[in-house]
């Protein structure tokens, strides 16, 4: 192969410390700096949020201004959407799904690779807007016109825009990967329908991205030349109807909502069996209204449009079609009901956030068939009835099935359990937090109470309820304080896990814990679901007679790389440059990244997989 | 259970309990924007529509979330357990648990497209039409004009409607989104720029209902609120009549003065409407020509107070942060031109007489 001209820092072959981090390829690391990155970024949302509670804890307060507290609720929802609840779903698909598939690596490592810094970019642009000139103030769903230059002159919105342009390449990039991935790579008898649950919604929200992210890119695209170019996608005095903004962020919008919840509802369809030690009750049916889900996801974008103006054919259509989603909902929670049924069930940890997963979840998908009426949702829309509902799906559901995911892996990632004690207590907090601080919202809004506002009145009568909410933020950052305290004192000192503490049954419990760079010494052979199980209590062997060598000496990996990081350097640096876009400095720096970038993907796609590396014999 | 387990549950039912009393106490008629508390027939049939599938969705919850924390406990390992029986399904049971959700879909999806259309034809379209404009962040509202012209008769903030008989809306923006909401009346419907959208209301009380802007529209979006003044036929009538009027001239010399101010160096005129006078034939913020009829100031913030007149002349962004006539009006962005206290008094006593 020929060596490029410009000096470049010799490829890595065995790197240590920080170095082997930054160039690591690796789906395990990946996974876990996913993971890391993610967590600390939630607890930033989550700062941002206690801020808005605070302020509005009781009525009439100056605690931030409204034009902060307009930043905040925007960057909260950004945050928590694209740089908390995906990306750690984004962590666990790395972590687990070659382990479950029975696989060495994901389909492209350096891609995925890049898939990581490519989100890292993405959201240091976006939190930089802080402190460079102000966040983006108008809402994590951008409606037009308010996004306009002629309203907000400022940059957030410009950082806003390209950051999520950023975000969106690194989850296209992940969503490719994971379909090749698991399309392609599962182990020799992993037929689809034997696959796990949580691969399976991996792959259908993989699809739901794929379809998703081009269509929020257009719509940022045509909001990008308005404010850069002056264009007129959106601006009123031309004549455009601001509707178009909102069609195509909810077209996009809504599978979103299935993105953040199909890999929780994965992750529980994992734990519980577990747990229970049963297999998922009704497989095929569980698997087939997950796909339902992202299918009619797509139907159903125009409720978040009741009161636009549509009319009541419309109207009465995206009601039915989302009262519609709820049956194969429904099913799914009936069938985790049935897999605990006449079951052994461990409250563990991980358990009791899959049960309060479960719970939460009912909860919110009851209110959402409330406000699937369109009528009844002329009352709700845009007060704290809404903001009581979503907290309820992407808090009580995606946020608890994480947690719960985190318990149940972090064993396999670290080799260490996290501490049972302290797991209980993390539980009850964050679930009573979250019921305190969320519930009253409810009532909020049927009283009356608007989203985004920055303060109320006394004379409202909504003091009692604020107050209770924000107490309850209160317990809710206790449990989420001893989360980090337990993952930070049990991955040094917890517990050692052995391979397989839970007694699991899927491929991943079926290698030492943490695995070795190669996964699988043995690529596994799978007779049928469950298979580690099936090899435990049925004497099923999931290693192939012939041939087991056990010398991990013939396995060959793909080595570190420089570029995938290098390439998404380019790209932070371009993006910033393209905020600027009005002024030949942006524009210079913009092209110096974008050229980075290119030059980075160029190298990369002439570089080996595997390179001979001189001294290190035929690793 | 372990005994952490014991104590948390209990604290959680405990804390159910006191939420479900405080819900009760809550929920009490003075609430100014319940939506329990409805007055007319589209919040009823919304309010209506809501219990139909709150009552469901609380015999779901309690039927499903029942189960759920039945087999939780029901069937917790004991020491020794041997495997369960490894079940893989049940197809009657899982083509059950299919069809009756979607039974109980239906008996909300029925009653929901009845209310669609209900709310969303007007029971009399040739009766009073009123024109809702939305502009950050106050109201504009165009009556049609009493002597039967094809002019209007624009007012602010404070909407006024004969008590029982339906009122057509017409709604529309000049800059952002807006949404108008008056929940004890009637559900939201948005007021969007270039696209122009129709509703009803009728109010059976007479009285003073809370109106709220609820689409986010910006810096003072939680103060984008208004007032409607639900009254008497004739009651109506004669307040119509009164603000078909050109503004009272004024008498007093502090007044005069305060005119002259307006119409001249203070450039209020730029932005607002006086009828009757020459100069004042702004746009951008409410019409004034009778401001001191209005019971409130700067969106439903303020009571209409000398006092509170006083301070919003003096510093509009203390009383409403963000408003446009503090971030545009020169007397308050130009320190050469700022107002004088003896200005300021000038012009609260013209706009106190413009009733
Ligand atoms: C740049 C345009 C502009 C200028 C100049 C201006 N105003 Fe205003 N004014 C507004 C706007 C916009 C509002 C509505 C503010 C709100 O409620 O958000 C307003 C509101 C008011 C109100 C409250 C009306 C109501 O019913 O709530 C009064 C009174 C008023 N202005 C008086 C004045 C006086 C007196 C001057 C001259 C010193 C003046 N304005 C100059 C734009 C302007
Ligand atoms: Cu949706
Ligand atoms: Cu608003």
């Amino acid at each position: 192969m020929t060596t490029l001209a410009i000096p470049l820092p010799k490829r890595p072959a065995h790197p240590t410390g920080v170095l082997a981090w930054l160039t690591t390829i690796d789906h395990k690391k990946i996974g876990i700096l996913y993971g890391v990155t993610a967590f600390v970024l939630f607890i930033t949302g989550g700062l941002e949020a206690l801020y808005m509670r605070f302020q509005l804890a009781q009525p009439g307060q100056d605690f931030v201004s409204p034009e902060v507290f307009n930043q905040l609720f925007t960057m909260h929802a950004t945050t928590m959407i694209f740089l908390g609840v995906m990306p750690l779903g984004a962590a666990f698909f790395n972590f687990v799904i070659p382990l479950q598939i029975g696989a060495r690596d994901v389909a492209f490592p350096r891609l995925n690779a890049f898939s990581y810094w490519t989100f890292l970019a993405g959201a240091i642009l976006l939190k930089l807007s802080w402190f460079l000139g102000g966040a983006p103030n108008a809402g994590w769903f951008g409606y037009a016109p308010i996004t306009g230059s002629d309203f907000n002159p400022g940059h957030g919105i410009d950082y806003w825009a390209v950051s999520l342009q950023v975000l969106g390449i690194a989850s296209l990039a992940a969503a490719f990967n994971f379909i090749v991935t698991i399309v392609n790579m599962r182990a020799p008898g992993m037929s689809l329908m034997r696959m796990p649950l949580f691969t399976w919604m991996t792959l259908v929200t993989s699809f739901l991205l794929v379809l998703a992210f081009p269509v929020i890119t257009v719509a940022l695209i045509e909001l990008m030349f308005d404010r850069f170019f002056g264009m007129n996608f959106f601006s009123i005095g031309a004549g455009a109807n601001p509707l178009l903004w909102q069609h195509l962020f909810w077209i996009f919008g809504h599978p979103e909502v299935y993105i953040l919840i199909l890999p929780a509802m994965g992750i529980v369809s994992e734990i519980i069996p577990t747990f229970s030690r049963k297999p998922l009750f009704g497989y095929p049916v569980v698997v087939l209204s997950g796909v339902i889900i992202g299918f009619m996801g797509w139907m159903v974008w125009s409720h978040h449009m009741f009161t636009v103006g549509l009319g009541p054919v419309a109207n009465s259509v995206f009601a039915l079609t989302t009262m519609a989603i709820a049956v194969p909902t429904g099913v799914k929670i009936f069938n985790w009901i049935g897999t605990m049924w006449n079951g052994s069930i461990d409250l563990r940890t991980p358990m009791l956030f899959a049960i309060g997963f479960v719970f939460l979840f009912i909860i919110g998908g009851l209110s959402g068939v409330m406000h699937s009426s369109a009528a009844s949702d002329a009352q709700q829309q845009d007060t704290y009835f809404i903001v009581a509902h979503i907290h309820y799906v992407l808090f009580g559901g995606s946020i608890m099935a994480i947690a719960a995911g985190a318990y149940y892996w972090f064993p396999k990632m670290t080799g260490r359990l996290m501490d049972e004690r302290m797991g209980k207590l993390n539980f009850w907090l964050v679930f009573m937090g979250m019921n305190i601080s969320f519930f009253p919202m409810h009532f909020l809004g049927l009283d009356g109470m608007p989203r985004r506002i920055h303060s109320y009145d006394s004379a409202m009568g909504w003091d009692l309820w604020n107050l209770v909410s924000s107490a309850g933020a209160v317990v809710l950052a206790a449990g989420i304080l001893v989360t980090i305290i337990n993952m930070v004192r049990s991955a040094k000192q917890g517990e050692k896990a052995g391979a397989d503490p839970w007694d699991g049954r899927t491929l991943e419990w079926s290698i030492p814990s943490p695995p070795p760079e190669y996964n699988f010494e043995q690529i596994p052979t799978v007779h049928g679901k469950d298979a580690f199980w099936m090899q435990k209590r049925q004497r099923v062997s999931t290693v192939p007679v012939a041939g087991a060598s056990g010398d991990s000496h013939d396995i060959h990996l793909p080595q570190p790389s420089y570029w995938p990081l290098i390439a998404s350097i380019g790209l932070l640096i371009g993006a910033y440059g393209l905020v600027y876009s009005a002024t030949w400095t942006g524009i210079i720096v913009g092209a110096v990244g974008l050229a980075t970038t290119v030059v980075s993907v160029y190298a990369w796609s002439f570089e080996p997989v595997n390179e001979p590396v001189e001294g290190a014999a035929g690793h | 259970m372990s005994k952490i387990d014991r104590y948390s549950s209990r604290l959680v039912t405990v804390g159910l309990a006191v939420l479900l009393v405080l819900l009760a106490v809550g929920c009490t008629p003075e609430h100014n924007q319940s939506t329990f508390d409805a007055t007319g027939p589209v919040a009823r049939s919304q309010l209506n529509l809501f219990y139909w599938i709150l009552w469901t969705a609380v015999f779901v919850f309690v039927v499903v979330g029942g189960i759920l924390i039945y087999a939780a406990i029901r069937f917790r390992r004991k020491p020794g357990d041997p495997d369960p029986e490894q079940t893989h399904g049940n197809t009657p049971l899982e083509i059950g648990w299919t069809v009756a959700p979607a039974l109980i879909l239906a008996v909300v999806a029925v009653p929901t497209v009845t209310t669609i259309f209900y709310n969303a034809n007007s029971p009399d379209p040739g009766s009073l039409t009123i024109d809702v404009v939305g502009h950050q962040w106050w109201w504009e509202f165009n009556y049609p004009h009493p002597d039967g012209s094809d002019s209007v008769v624009t007012a602010a903030n404070e909407l006024h409607i004969p008590v029982d008989e339906v009122i057509n809306i017409n709604l529309d923006s000049k800059d952002v989104l807006h949404s108008f909401w008056i929940p004890k009346i009637a559900g939201k419907v948005d007021l969007v720029p270039n696209h122009p959208n129709q509703m009803w209301i009728l109010a059976e009380e007479p009285g003073e209902y809370y109106g709220q802007c609820a689409e986010f529209c910006g810096v003072a979006h939680a103060n984008m609120r208004f007032r409607v003044i639900a009254q008497s036929r004739p009651e109506f009538d004669a307040w119509l009549s009164t603000q078909a009027q050109d503004a009272v001239e004024p008498i007093d010399p502090l007044a005069l003065r305060g005119k002259a101010l307006f119409e001249g160096d203070a450039r209020c005129w730029s932005c607002h409407t006086v009828a009757g006078s020459k100069r004042a034939r702004g746009q951008q913020g409410p019409d004034l020509t009778h401001v001191a009829s209005r019971a409130h100031l700067a969106a439903g913030i303020v009571e209409n107070t000398q006092a509170n007149l006083r301070k919003w002349l003096e510093d509009p962004d203390a009383v409403k942060p963000g408003n446009l006539m503090a971030r545009d009006a020169e007397v308050y962005n130009d320190p050469v031109r700022e107002l004088t206290g003896a200005d300021v008094s000038a012009l609260v006593a013209y706009l106190r007489g413009l009733d």
